[in-house]
């Protein structure tokens, strides 16, 4: 299946992948409403060190603890990808306790979490990181 | 082709079904429970009545789910013993059930202590299913005084899932603190205050020395008066099936790291079961949902004939109170590095190495990657620690560790 993977030597530490990520995810028709005077909530975080930066999202793991933990039943793996039910989720975190790679995230209202997957329900299609990396430090594709 | 037979529904049950379909798609898996309802989820019913939920998505799984995975219901009836020997469940109807391989998922039950005058408490109630919900849910108003007895999980979820539909709350516990076996005393204070803030009244290092029909003489001499009691000062493991069989059992049954039992062919997963906690090497009930589905799957997988070991069990909890969350994991040992700024708190605790517990409050972000570094044993000096102190972060690790994690599909 293909995942987003990082390069982390080729990653400019722009956020660019955050605001694509923001926007993709909003459901707005344009970039200004979806991310003017916004603070936005991306699925897609960027780590900042001395002369190192990534980016990291889910990754779609093969045996995903958060799903084997989630309590609701709102996590599930369809087709590979991992797949978040917005109806389900009570927001009780305990996806946020099991990922190891800190890739789930309260949504903006807080009352739910919210997650990367792939763009698979959104109007993007594809990956909108990805598309929108400057530098290809992100990357979709099988490994 | 062999039989597997299931008794219990909830999430050790889930995950053994969907452990043996992993491997095996052809056996018959009959599945056994008490309890009429579809696979629910237990720790959702305070969700329910605090309205965040329904009946409907509350099913830990899809209405299809037997269905799908091809399992045989027997909803509505109750195992009362298993012969080890015969390879044969049977039932309080007085039939019985054969089976190749046996899962034991039988949860545990609420513990209600003898209370001097509990007998002539009219409306008193446990808080552990959902027909329990629903009786509770029946027997409140605007005007009810209810009164708690215990500040654990269940107690304290119950009282968000209740505090805005009655008219008073009052809790008591014997500890000092609220959630005893979750936080510390300064993170208990700061939760407390936090839930105090809606109107919740706590009583606490004290106990109900005697109940009269609507009133608690508290041990300290107050006295709280009350229409409706709930009692949620803990839960023991359903053992008895597998102990009168004959299985190995401590304060719940043993199983090895396949999740097996002392008995030929029979497994077991979930609350009526100890797990190996890594953090503190010994053998503990570790009642948790995401423990019940590792266990219920590792049996699944062990069962029909494939390979699985659950080895790195850990007490973890993630619970939040009225939108203020804390996330907990492993054991408070050893050296203490403390964050606490307004209402974040955070606490790491280390040893010989080793993150070997976190408590989280307020902010909670990526938690996950803290509760990795205590189930992997990550060597703290592979790691640029003191980074990772101060927030979860991937930076923390080496190079090669962040490219295997990011670069490498998993």
């Amino acid at each position: 299946m293909k995942r987003i993977y990082v390069n982390e030597k080729w990653c400019l530490g722009c956020h660019l992948c955050e605001y694509y990520c923001a926007y993709a995810n909003s459901g707005k028709d344009s970039m200004v409403n979806a991310l003017k005077n916004v603070k936005i909530n991306p699925r897609i975080q960027v780590e900042e060190g001395e002369g190192i930066n990534f980016a990291v999202s889910c990754r779609h793991c093969k045996d995903p603890l958060c799903v084997k933990s989630c309590i609701t039943g709102a996590l599930t793996i369809e087709n590979g990808v991992i797949s978040f039910n917005h109806d389900k989720c009570v927001g009780c975190y305990t996806c946020i306790l099991s990922c190891p790679y800190g890739c789930i995230m309260p949504d903006s209202e807080g009352h739910a979490v919210q997650k990367c997957e792939l763009c698979t329900k959104n109007a993007c299609g594809e990956p909108a990181c990805v598309k929108g990396c400057p530098n290809q430090a992100i990357v979709f594709e099988e490994r | 082709m062999s039989k597997i037979v299931i008794i219990g529904n909830s999430a050790a049950a889930v995950g053994c079904v969907e452990g043996v379909r992993s491997v095996d798609k052809n056996s018959e898996i009959v599945l056994i429970a008490s309890e009429k309802h579809h696979t629910y989820s237990r720790p959702l019913i305070s969700y329910l009545l605090y309205g965040k939920t329904d009946e409907q998505r509350m099913k830990y799984r899809p209405d299809s789910f037997y269905s799908d995975n091809m399992v045989d219901t027997m909803l509505g009836k109750t195992a009362v013993s298993v012969d080890p020997k015969g390879h044969t469940v049977k039932l309080e109807s007085g039939e019985v059930i054969s089976y190749d391989k046996l899962m034991v998922a039988t949860g545990s039950s609420p513990f209600v202590p003898p209370m001097k005058g509990l007998d002539k408490v009219e409306k008193k109630f446990t808080f552990m299913t959902l027909d329990d919900a629903h009786a509770l849910d029946k027997a409140i108003s605007a005007e009810s005084r209810v009164l708690v007895i215990g500040a654990g999980l269940i107690g304290l979820k119950c009282v968000e899932g209740i505090a805005d539909k009655v008219k008073e709350i009052a809790v008591v516990d014997m500890a000092d603190r609220i959630l005893p076996s979750v936080l510390d005393a300064e993170g208990a204070e700061l939760v407390q205050k936090s839930i105090e803030k809606h109107g919740v009244k706590f009583y606490l290092n004290d106990s109900a020395a005697e109940l009269e029909p609507n009133k608690a003489k508290l041990k300290s001499g107050a006295e709280v008066e009350f229409d409706v009691l709930v009692v949620a000062v803990g839960v023991r493991p359903n053992i008895a099936l597998l102990k009168d069989a004959g299985a190995e059992c401590g304060r719940a049954i043993k199983t090895d790291n396949k999740c097996q039992t002392s008995l030929k062919d029979i497994y077991a997963g979930g609350d009526c079961t100890e797990s190996y906690d890594i953090t503190i090497g010994a053998e503990r009930v570790l009642a948790l949902l995401p423990n019940a589905y590792m266990q219920g799957n590792t049996a699944g997988v062990n069962m029909a004939g494939g390979e699985q070991l659950y080895e790195n069990a850990i007490p973890m909890n993630a619970m939040g109170m009225f939108g203020y969350h804390m996330i907990t994991a492993g054991s408070y040992e050893g050296n203490v590095y403390t964050e606490k700024e307004g209402e974040n708190y955070k606490k790491l605790f280390y040893k010989d190495n080793r993150l070997m517990g976190y408590i989280m409050i307020g902010d909670i972000k990526r938690a996950g990657i803290y509760t990795a570094l205590i189930k992997n044993q990550t060597p703290l000096d592979s790691i640029d620690f003191e980074l990772i102190k101060q927030k979860p972060q991937l930076m923390a690790f080496s190079a090669e560790d962040r490219r295997e994690k990011l670069a490498e599909s998993h």
